[in-house]
């Protein structure tokens, strides 16, 4: 019994173990070759340590023969446009739908519901000739206006989140003489933050990787952002790996920042975004 | 934003009635959200329709060829034998449910180091998709990655092409897809399991009940639904299976998914007509894997 239980413990550290080495050996040999000089990149294998942690060669060549900071400058622009666009929209709609019953929100909650199961990726031949048609064909609002009007899990969580922001607060305050704009500027939206947390979460980690919006839609230089620049490394390095694995860690080191700090509030927006 | 308040400020909208607030309120809320979501969402559906019923080349006049273009999908194998990869993803799917299940569950009962094994087993869902793309380039390379780990294990003989054999590359490229999205299930699985009460353990602990037990008796009844969602999520993004491959390989060396080869057909190769149609046909097998398990769903629930 007791021989039993040791072997599932050891069991479990292992393929725990096993779990983490799987996670982190891709990751750990891009770490090492961004480090690596042309010559020692060909003679090493991909999991020996690089000579010096503090080779910065392939990071400045990625970053400015990559044209990152374009990547960064832009992939910053849309991503605060569209977290904020995409918190006054789904906040708007979540209170309207949510306070008050009028002919036709329930059709209007359906569309709602109804454009989620719609893929966008399959998608994309028809809204490619809108996008062109309406002239945001390689500027950054074609990114914008997508993220704003076809991914509206916002609007769920919202809503979700509405349901137990008592009706109370907006009846005493309305006592008060508040206006519905008030009560929803004034009381709805401070108590939404911890669904405002969610939404920045999920809305920004898709947004900051998206690759085939801007792909599709931006490919002019200018526009491109951090998934289009780092694709674009194919070509002018081809077998130079020890720069694209540096372009490839910087895409990731936001990332890993992010991550670091926000630790809690990821798990808990994921969870809290996925229940619908 | 301050325009918006201005102009409620000339109104004095706190003064106007409550009803009439409400319908105001009700139309300036919803106007920008609505023409978004028709414009961008159900607008090229209708339009997709449409377009699949023509020979359109996006110049060209659409003129109206009725179910030509399906008849082409579903008669000419190079269109359709595609879906056969998708099934690559589709039972990866169950192998990264089956994972992201397994660690969830050991992760929920007393483990050192519990933070680190949780945030390293989710980390790669954050990530680019791009950066994830040349990461699994480098680890498949010949001498990359993977074969150096089978190298050191004494495994070197199975070294294989990985992305050169058209046999192997689908479950290299299917690897990747389980290696991105494992996490994000792990993760809502964890939770989910994390708010059943404590005292349903010990309780059944009492009764002499081992861990498989409270897995299949409790753990897994309690979190049936959220499983039977995420098995929804994970299938229909296993069908439209796009951005790794499309990243990794464009779809070469017999790689390319139904959404690879739409995207290819309409914008590379200009028959929207035909590209429409394919598209059609994926949203149409979505839905019906989304409705069918919705249904099996709700009577569950």
């Amino acid at each position: 019994m007791k021989n039993k239980k040791t072997l599932a413990i050891v069991l479990k550290y292992a393929s725990l173990l096993l779990g983490a080495f799987v996670a982190i050996v891709p990751i750990l040999a891009i770490f090492f070759a961004s480090f690596k000089t042309g010559t020692e990149y060909t003679t090493t294998g991909p999991l020996d340590l690089p000579a010096s942690f503090t080779y910065f060669e392939n990071y400045t060549r990625a970053f400015n023969e990559g044209n990152m900071l374009v990547g960064f400058r832009n992939t910053i622009t849309i991503l605060i446009i569209s977290v904020i666009g995409t918190t006054l929209i789904g906040s708007m709609v979540a209170f309207v739908l949510n306070r008050f019953e009028f002919r036709g929100s329930k059709y209007i909650l359906g569309a709602f519901l109804l454009a989620t199961l719609i893929p966008a990726v399959t998608t994309q031949v028809a809204t490619f000739q809108i996008v062109h048609g309406l002239g945001l064909f390689n500027t950054i609002w074609a990114a914008i206006v997508l993220y704003l009007g076809t991914d509206i899990i916002a609007v769920y969580i919202f809503l979700q989140f509405m349901d137990s922001i008592s009706v109370s607060l907006d009846e005493s305050a309305m006592l008060d003489g508040a206006s519905y704009f008030t009560i929803y500027r004034r009381i709805i939206l401070p108590l939404l933050k911890p669904a405002i947390v969610t939404v920045f979460i999920i809305k920004g980690v898709n947004v900051y990787n998206d690759f085939y919006t801007p792909f599709l839609y931006m490919p002019k230089t200018d526009l491109q952002v951090i998934s289009t620049s780092l694709f674009k490394f194919q070509g002018p390095f081809g077998a130079e790996w020890q720069v694209i694995t540096a372009g490839v860690m910087i895409a990731i080191i936001p990332t890993l920042i992010a991550f670091i700090f926000l630790q809690k509030y990821i798990y808990n927006g994921l969870t809290n975004g996925s229940v619908k | 934003m301050s325009s918006f308040k201005q102009m409620i400020g000339k109104v004095k909208f706190s003064n106007v009635s409550y009803k009439a607030q409400r319908n105001i309120i009700i139309i300036m809320f919803l106007a920008v959200p609505l023409t978004l979501l028709a414009t961008f969402a159900f607008l090229p559906v209708a339009n997709m329709f449409w377009y699949s019923f023509t020979d359109w080349n996006g110049y060209s006049d659409k003129n109206f060829i009725g179910l030509e273009n399906y008849q082409t999908i579903f008669t000419n194998p190079e269109y359709f034998s595609v879906f056969r990869v998708s099934l690559y993803y589709f039972f990866a799917t169950f192998i990264q449910l089956g994972i992201a299940l397994y660690f969830a569950t050991v992760l929920s009962f007393e483990v050192k180091f519990k933070n680190f094994f949780k945030g390293v087993l989710f980390f790669p869902y954050l990530l680019n998709g791009v950066a994830i793309g040349f990461m699994f380039l480098f680890f498949f390379r010949a001498g990359g990655t993977l074969d150096t780990v089978l190298g050191m294990f004494g495994l070197g003989d199975f070294v294989q092409k990985w992305l050169g054999n058209p046999d192997i590359i689908n479950y290299s490229l299917a690897g990747v897809s389980v290696w991105r999205y494992m996490g994000f299930n792990f993760i809502i699985f964890l939770g989910a399991i994390s708010s059943i009460p404590n005292e349903i353990y010990e309780a059944s602990e009492m009764d002499g009940a081992n861990r498989w037990h409270q897995f299949l008796y409790i753990i897994l009844p309690s979190i049936k639904i959220i499983v039977s969602l995420n098995l929804i999520l994970a299938v229909s993004g296993a069908l439209s299976a796009f951005e790794i491959p499309f990243i990794m390989t464009g779809g070469a060396n017999g790689s390319a998914t139904f959404v690879i080869q739409t995207v290819n057909t309409a914008f590379k190769y200009g028959k929207i007509g035909l590209g429409s149609a394919m598209a059609v046909i994926l949203l149409f097998i979505v839905i019906l894997v989304t409705g069918i398990q919705r249904k099996f769903f709700s009577e569950e629930g």
